[in-house]
């Protein structure tokens, strides 16, 4: 679960305004791969800008599949049916799954994870904004799989076919894993919205306070984008901001209709002539600040990474420890 | 003929409460790999609730179904062995705030899977059928979660001197724990006499084997058994079951009518 | 002999093969201290929907691979060699599956 808004600039490390000296041979091959189609694979040369760009949009992916961990994570405990606490147990270990995969994508570029998990919690990578917000009523869960994965859903699919081997191939795994994570999500909200009053206003609640932090999920304008152009050239993105939120909300309005929950936007209709629906303003001010930092749950969700990593640290370092000793002891009995 | 029912809730609530106790560890692993391990233990535990509540909520008939027995029944109606219900962390009173420990929650995983892996190796044979069902698909879960803590409890034995003083510690903590494990309650009893259930007390030695191997290898000390003889199978648990439940049930209980 | 200090336990690659019959297949990477726990960690990390029955794991610095910029004379050369597929034949339509 993830989505557009990817790719943010990193103010710690500016995207090189010039293109590297590479050599023109190398260079030509790797456009010819790019413009045939093709897959660009770890060991193949590749300028240092799309190197650069791959491992920011990879890292700030996997970052955001773990942090995503924690807002849902949150009702574990408190699911309240034991069908609902186990599918909730094996969505949030699918997306500490899929941070894996990234991680290990990510790696094939030549970076380490523990140097990216490190840049994480010393505050110096993102992660998608929306996993700022907190989780505040067990219908949280549901509109999260429904809304927040939904929107993920329409950016990931392109994603498969981006240009660089192992993130399109991570891409694919997880793709075909997420399936059932929007379905279990709106079916979830559709047993409560047959259910008690009750019920119905919770999803309605949540369904109020996550729809504009979706919407914003896709990311600025394409005009006000500033890697989207060059990343589309790339074939790292294959689709703009806009149009993919577009796509979203044409796909989620029916949906919602279906439900019988209100999206709260009075300026949302259809629009005959563009074929597609009209959306409000959304408000950019927010999701910037949140992306700056000064969202309700930023603190809290690297507070709390930082503090499993640190717990976690003699657990790691126990196992390599032993593994180091099993090797001494196998030499030690070989000679 | 058929376990009775307390039995079945016995062996369901203690797979519930440790679900839920490991479950506390998802997105908060010591590593990315376990996290995904130990959400995949506490999944297989669930499956093991679900199967064993919803048999003895058919045996009991009416408005019983699996949600009615896991979230509506409270402390002192649940059955689950004091080891489960323990927080992941070394002793401290009810509602006491401590940091999660990794070597506690292997420990107890650890003791409890080398009690399981035996029990429902017997219970396949056991004369009700259904029981034996749930028993042949739990052993093999039951093994791999021996498997998992093992390994775990060798790296920590052998690894570093604060793996090694981690794992001492939650093996004294937890060990006192163990003796209910022989303990026979009614339910059991009953279970023993009349759906072929093994009497707990017949499983200890080849338990202690499992473990003493286990503890030797990781070059950790058995504690002595001794301490106090808790007894949460006859439903006199710690202060910490309350809690557990108190969480785990907050929005069921909140909408008592409601369908999830 | 002493070990150099890891900060991050090695990278493993991971093949499943996904049913009796079939080769193990690259499937992904992991991260795990010794093959021991690399290969329980497979299991919980690569077969979580039934995907496997068989696992193998190589520590990813074991991996020799061919240089890229070698791709042209290792794999090209193969390009004209038709003769060795089937299809290069031309038999009669009378002789049936052969």
């Amino acid at each position: 679960m993830y989505t557009q808004a990817m790719d943010i600039p990193d103010p710690a490390q500016p995207a090189p305004a010039t293109p590297d000296l590479a050599d023109p041979a190398q260079l030509a091959r790797f456009e010819a791969v790019l413009s045939g189609g093709g897959r660009i694979e770890a060991q193949d040369w590749m300028p240092a800008a799309y190197r650069k760009t791959l491992l920011r949009q990879i890292s700030q992916h996997a970052h955001s599949e773990i942090v995503g961990m924690l807002p849902e994570g949150n009702w574990i405990s408190r699911a309240p049916s034991l069908k609902r606490k186990a599918i909730l147990i094996a969505k949030v270990q699918d997306e500490g799954g899929h941070g894996l995969y990234l991680y290990g994508a990510a790696e094939t570029l030549g970076a380490r994870r523990a140097d990216l998990i490190d840049a994480l919690l010393a505050g110096r990578a993102k992660y998608s904004s929306i996993f700022n917000y907190p989780t505040l009523g067990w219908a949280d869960v549901g509109v999260i799989g429904w809304l927040v994965d939904g929107a993920a859903i329409m950016n990931q699919i392109p994603l498969c076919r981006c240009s660089y081997g192992p993130y399109a191939r991570a891409m694919i795994r997880i793709c075909k894993e997420e399936s059932f994570h929007q379905r279990q999500g709106y079916e979830a909200l559709l047993v409560m919205m047959r259910g008690t009053g009750a019920q119905r206003r919770m999803v309605q609640d949540a369904v109020d306070r996550w729809w504009w932090k979706c919407l914003a999920m896709f990311g600025p304008p394409d005009a006000d984008s500033e890697h989207g152009a060059q990343s589309m050239r790339w074939g790292i993105k294959r689709m703009g901001n806009d149009e993919l939120r577009q796509k979203f909300i044409d796909a989620t309005v029916p949906q919602a209709q279906i439900l019988g929950v209100t999206l709260p936007d009075p300026q949302l209709k259809w629009n005959d002539e563009r074929g597609h629906y009209d959306h409000g303003p959304i408000d950019w001010e927010e999701f910037r600040s949140t992306l700056a930092g000064d969202g309700p749950c930023n603190r809290e969700r690297i507070a709390t990474r930082a503090e499993a990593h640190e717990n976690g640290r003699w657990v790691r370092e126990a196992a390599l420890a032993h593994a180091r000793k099993q090797q001494q002891r196998a030499q030690g009995a070989g000679t | 003929m058929n376990a009775p029912t307390d039995y079945l809730l016995q062996l369901a609530d203690t797979a519930l409460v440790l679900a839920q106790r490991n479950a506390e560890w998802c997105g908060h692993g010591p590593v990315l790999e376990e996290d995904l391990a130990m959400a995949n233990i506490s999944l297989d535990l669930i499956g093991q609730a679900r199967y064993l509540y919803q048999y003895a909520a058919a045996g009991l008939g009416g408005d019983a179904s699996e949600d009615r027995l896991a979230y509506f029944r409270d402390a002192n109606e649940y059955r689950c062995l004091t080891l489960v219900e323990l927080p992941n962390h070394g002793p401290r009173s009810g509602g006491a705030a401590c940091a999660p420990d990794y070597a506690t929650t292997i420990v107890r995983n650890f003791l409890h899977a080398a009690l399981m892996a035996l029990l429902w190796a017997e219970l396949q044979h056991s004369s009700d059928t259904q029981l034996a069902a749930i028993a042949a698909r739990s052993v093999k879960e039951a093994r791999y979660h021996l498997r998992h803590c093992g390994d775990w409890l060798l790296r920590f034995g052998d690894g570093t001197a604060e793996s090694h003083a981690r794992a001492q510690a939650a093996l004294d903590h937890l060990w006192p724990y163990t003796q209910e494990f022989w303990t026979p309650s009614p339910a059991e009893l009953a279970a023993c006499a009349h759906a072929g259930a093994p009497h707990p007390a017949s499983l200890h030695a080849a338990w202690d084997n499992r473990v003493d191997a286990a503890i030797a290898a990781a070059t950790l000390q058995r504690p002595p058994n001794c301490g106090f003889l808790c007894r949460g199978k006859f439903g006199q648990h710690s202060e910490h079951l309350s809690y557990l439940l108190a969480e785990m049930q907050v929005v069921a209980r909140a909408h008592p009518d409601a369908v999830w | 002999m002493s070990t150099p200090a890891l900060k991050d336990w090695p990278l493993w690659e991971v093949f499943v093969r996904s049913k009796q019959g079939l080769e193990h297949k690259h499937c992904g990477s992991l991260h795990a201290a010794d093959a021991a726990q690399a290969l329980r960690l497979a299991r919980d990390v690569y077969t979580r929907r039934q995907e496997g029955v068989s696992i193998w794991v190589v520590p990813s610095a074991a991996i020799t691979a061919s240089n890229p910029d070698d791709k042209a004379e290792l794999f090209d050369p193969a390009a004209d060699k038709i003769y060795r597929h089937p299809s290069f034949y031309d038999l009669p339509d009378d002789l049936g599956n052969m």
